[in-house]
């Protein structure tokens, strides 16, 4: 598997199982990695999807972007639901009623859908160990309400129902770390992942589809929309949540935990946090803050890691990329973007369109 | 042949389960209901039942795992009570919506606060507009039966839509009765296997539960309801053939001594057994009393219940539910359906039997004599009058 990110491209599933035509919004980070995790389950699979963006961009009736069998119930229950259809599958196959052979259960759903309102059928249907994968699409926030704040919500963040203001910082707490909480159900299989990785992404629901019994995969999911940035730099957000240690990737393999990437030394934060509106309005301080946090985190996960003897891939963080930390101007200025023709959105960046300005 | 038992009617229940070769049970516990999932895992880890029971975390994932496992195309069934079917409620209009054949047996129970785990009809009542085919069941045998006629009709391609069983929490669900459970062969025979429309199948991918804006919701509902009122003549035939193979005869609304009464006594649920005691001790004394069982709840048989009660001139109607705020649930369907009716029998409402509380023999007659005297009065003034109450 070392040599996978070299290979994978050929290896990888032509097959797009999510139609063009859907109706996400412009660089939505999150159809992106429904596209791969569709394209590394393959045709052999049924999906369960929690209400959200996914459902809502996709299944207007009678049109349909899913080319797989697919069910929409409601915004809580995808593992209920998708442990009936593993049971059903179950007593099918044994009465000889479908042939025999494996279909992947997938369920899937948002943050708010997997760590607020869905968190109680997750959790049993991890508990009582059907054979199914769940994967969360994290995007931080309840995006298709309206951005409303989530236990998934990092702290800091800006949200209608979490705005920052004279006594307020915006979200109070600190995001709900899920992979630990399915991980504590002892699966089999645990992974973070995000769609600005994408073999790696692939690899990850692949394994979690195979191993016999449930698999949680959580993805971050980037979202220009909610977290206001521009909207052709959502695979640079993704990349720099990851090399930030804001979004670490790991598994947690059998108990075991093993970074996918480990960095000799982290980015800073800063560059992440000033390229989006929705943290515009922290001060050095509260960036600090959120600074020592991440660092602390990484140092649990990394301690995590050390006592499962997990092996980690050090990768060094691309110095053309890498931040100069020239004051609020993040890395992303420092990006020479592949088409400059194209105009760039600017209702994102991190000065300019001041509500407050207002006199 | 059927043979004849004495068992606790939670178990008959879940032995009509078992003739069903139901594929797939989902059901959490709660009072009164507990004895038939009970009663299932046991039969699933005896190997007497080859299915697959979920012992899930909640009733709303009881129902969601049901939906999941109806669209994959298994016999679905489930039970449960009062607060469980609350919790279901929000899963159960998707149930209906999208047409999955699932069968629940509800035990009825009353709703908290306070918190009460003995029977009454507040539960059922709370969802009469989820879109369910809704029956009634009065004792064990007809628990049984109507189960078994609820997976006939209810996977039905022509009706497709789940089925609610009622039947009385405590009141019937513990008690132990003689019930003619059927044979295998006989079940068998009543009972074709389940083959839906469509299913959750990658051989043939299909998208289930779609949103729907404002440009087609509407047809959809329409739709939904034309489909419900049209799986009436489903009913009757399964009615029919259920009498042709196991010799019992049901239908939507059914009489007891009815014929030229002038007062008619109209009770749903195990309390028509106590209403039909009492009309045989009037009869005896000579007064023209009758009795009307509403069979089946949803959809509402309007014109059946006319015909039931046309020449009668006081029509006494029980409901073990409240509506608050204005009239109990089903006297407010019955003066519904007979407002059309040219000449009407004056309709008297008594709301009783609450949380588990009885109505005895007395009470009954005490109800036949107050219709008709507000009948000879010109009518009930007040909304309803209150039975048994301190």
């Amino acid at each position: 598997m070392e040599k996978f990110s070299i290979y994978a491209p050929r290896l990888v599933n032509p097959e797009e199982n999510i139609a063009p035509g859907h109706r996400a919004c412009i660089g939505c980070g999150e159809v992106l990695a429904v596209r791969y995790v569709l394209k590394a389950m393959g045709p052999n699979v049924i999906a369960a999807n929690a209400t959200g963006c996914m459902e809502i961009i996709s299944s207007c009736l009678p049109t349909t972007s899913w080319k797989i069998p697919w069910i929409h119930v409601l915004f809580e229950n995808a593992s209920a639901v998708i442990s009936g259809v593993e049971a059903a599958r179950k007593a099918l196959t044994r009465k000889g009623k479908v042939p025999p052979g494996r279909v992947y259960c997938l369920a899937m759903g948002g943050d708010g859908a997997t760590s607020d309102i869905g968190l109680q059928s997750l959790s049993g249907a991890l508990e009582r160990g059907h054979d199914f994968t769940y994967v969360c699409f994290d995007n931080e926030a309840y995006m298709n309400t309206g951005v409303q704040r989530s236990s998934s919500t990092p702290y800091g963040a800006s949200t209608t129902t979490a705005p920052p203001g004279k006594v307020s910082i915006g979200q109070w707490s600190q995001k709900k770390n899920m992979a630990a909480i399915a991980a504590a159900h002892n699966i089999p299989y645990v992974a973070t992942a995000c769609s600005s990785y994408p073999f790696d992404l692939m690899a990850k629901v692949k394994k979690a589809a195979e191993v016999k019994g449930p698999a949680y995969v959580h993805v971050l999911s980037v979202c220009p929309t909610g977290w206001r940035h521009a909207t052709d730099t959502t695979i640079q957000m993704g990349r720099l949540a990851v090399e930030s240690g804001v979004f670490p990737l790991y598994e947690v393999e059998n108990g075991k935990y093993k970074l996918t990437f480990d960095f000799p030394k982290l980015r800073p934060v800063k560059p992440y946090l000033k390229l989006q509106g929705r943290f515009r309005h922290l001060k050095d301080e509260e960036i600090d803050k959120i600074q020592k946090q991440v660092d602390k985190e990484w140092l649990k996960l990394k301690s995590l890691v050390a006592m499962g003897g997990g092996e980690k891939k050090v990768v060094p963080v691309p110095a053309a990329i890498e931040s100069k930390g020239k004051g609020v101007k993040g890395p992303g200025s420092k990006i020479k973007r592949k088409n400059p023709t194209t105009p760039r959105l600017r209702r994102t960046g991190p000065k300019k369109v001041s509500r407050r300005g207002k006199k | 042949m059927s043979h004849r038992t004495g068992l606790e009617v939670s178990h008959a229940a879940a032995e009509a389960v078992k003739l069903a070769h139901v594929e797939v049970v989902a059901a959490y516990p709660i009072t009164p209901n507990t004895h038939v999932p009970e009663r299932i895992a046991e039969m699933v880890a005896n190997g007497e039942l080859d299915a697959e029971f979920i012992p899930v975390e909640s009733e709303h994932s009881a129902m969601s795992a049901c939906v999941g496992s109806s669209a994959t195309g298994a016999r679905t069934f489930t039970a449960t009570s009062g607060q469980g079917l609350e919790l279901m409620h929000e899963v159960m209009t998707v149930a209906s919506s999208m047409r999955l054949p699932i069968v629940l047996s509800l035990a009825n129970r009353a709703l908290s606060s306070p918190l009460s785990v003995w029977g009454d009809h507040s539960d059922v009542m709370a969802i009469r507009d989820c879109g369910w085919i809704q029956v009634f069941a009065e004792n064990g045998q007809q628990t049984f039966d109507l189960l078994l006629w609820a997976f006939r009709v209810g996977e039905d391609p022509r009706v497709s839509f789940p089925v609610i069983v009622n039947f009385d929490g405590f009141h019937v669900t513990h008690v132990i009765e003689p019930v003619f459970i059927a044979d295998q062969e006989e079940v068998d025979r009543y009972l074709p296997p389940f083959k839906p429309n469509a299913v959750l199948d990658p051989r043939r991918p299909v998208t289930m539960g779609a949103y729907g804006p404002p440009f087609i919701y509407s047809e959809t509902k329409k739709a939904q309801d034309f489909a419900l009122h049209k799986s009436k003549e489903v009913m009757l035939q399964g009615f029919a053939e259920f009498e042709k193979i196991f010799g019992r005869k049901y239908n939507f609304v059914e009489t007891y001594k009815a014929e030229g009464a002038k007062t008619l006594l109209l009770v749903i649920g195990s309390f028509a057994e106590t209403a039909m005691d009492l009309v045989d001790k009037l009869r005896e004394k000579g007064e023209a009393v009758g009795l009307v069982r509403l069979r089946l709840w949803r959809p509402f048989p309007e014109e059946e219940l006319r015909q039931a009660v046309r020449g009668a001139e006081t029509l006494i109607v029980l409901d073990r539910a409240m509506s608050f705020g204005t009239l109990a649930p089903v006297v407010s369907e019955v003066r519904a359906a007979l407002y059309p009716e040219e000449k009407r029998p004056q309709i008297v409402s008594f709301v009783g039997g609450l949380g588990g509380r009885d109505i005895r023999l007395e009470e009954f007659e005490y109800m036949v004599k107050r219709g008709s005297e507000l009948t000879q009065k010109g009518g009930q003034k007040e909304l309803y009058e209150t039975i048994g109450i301190r």
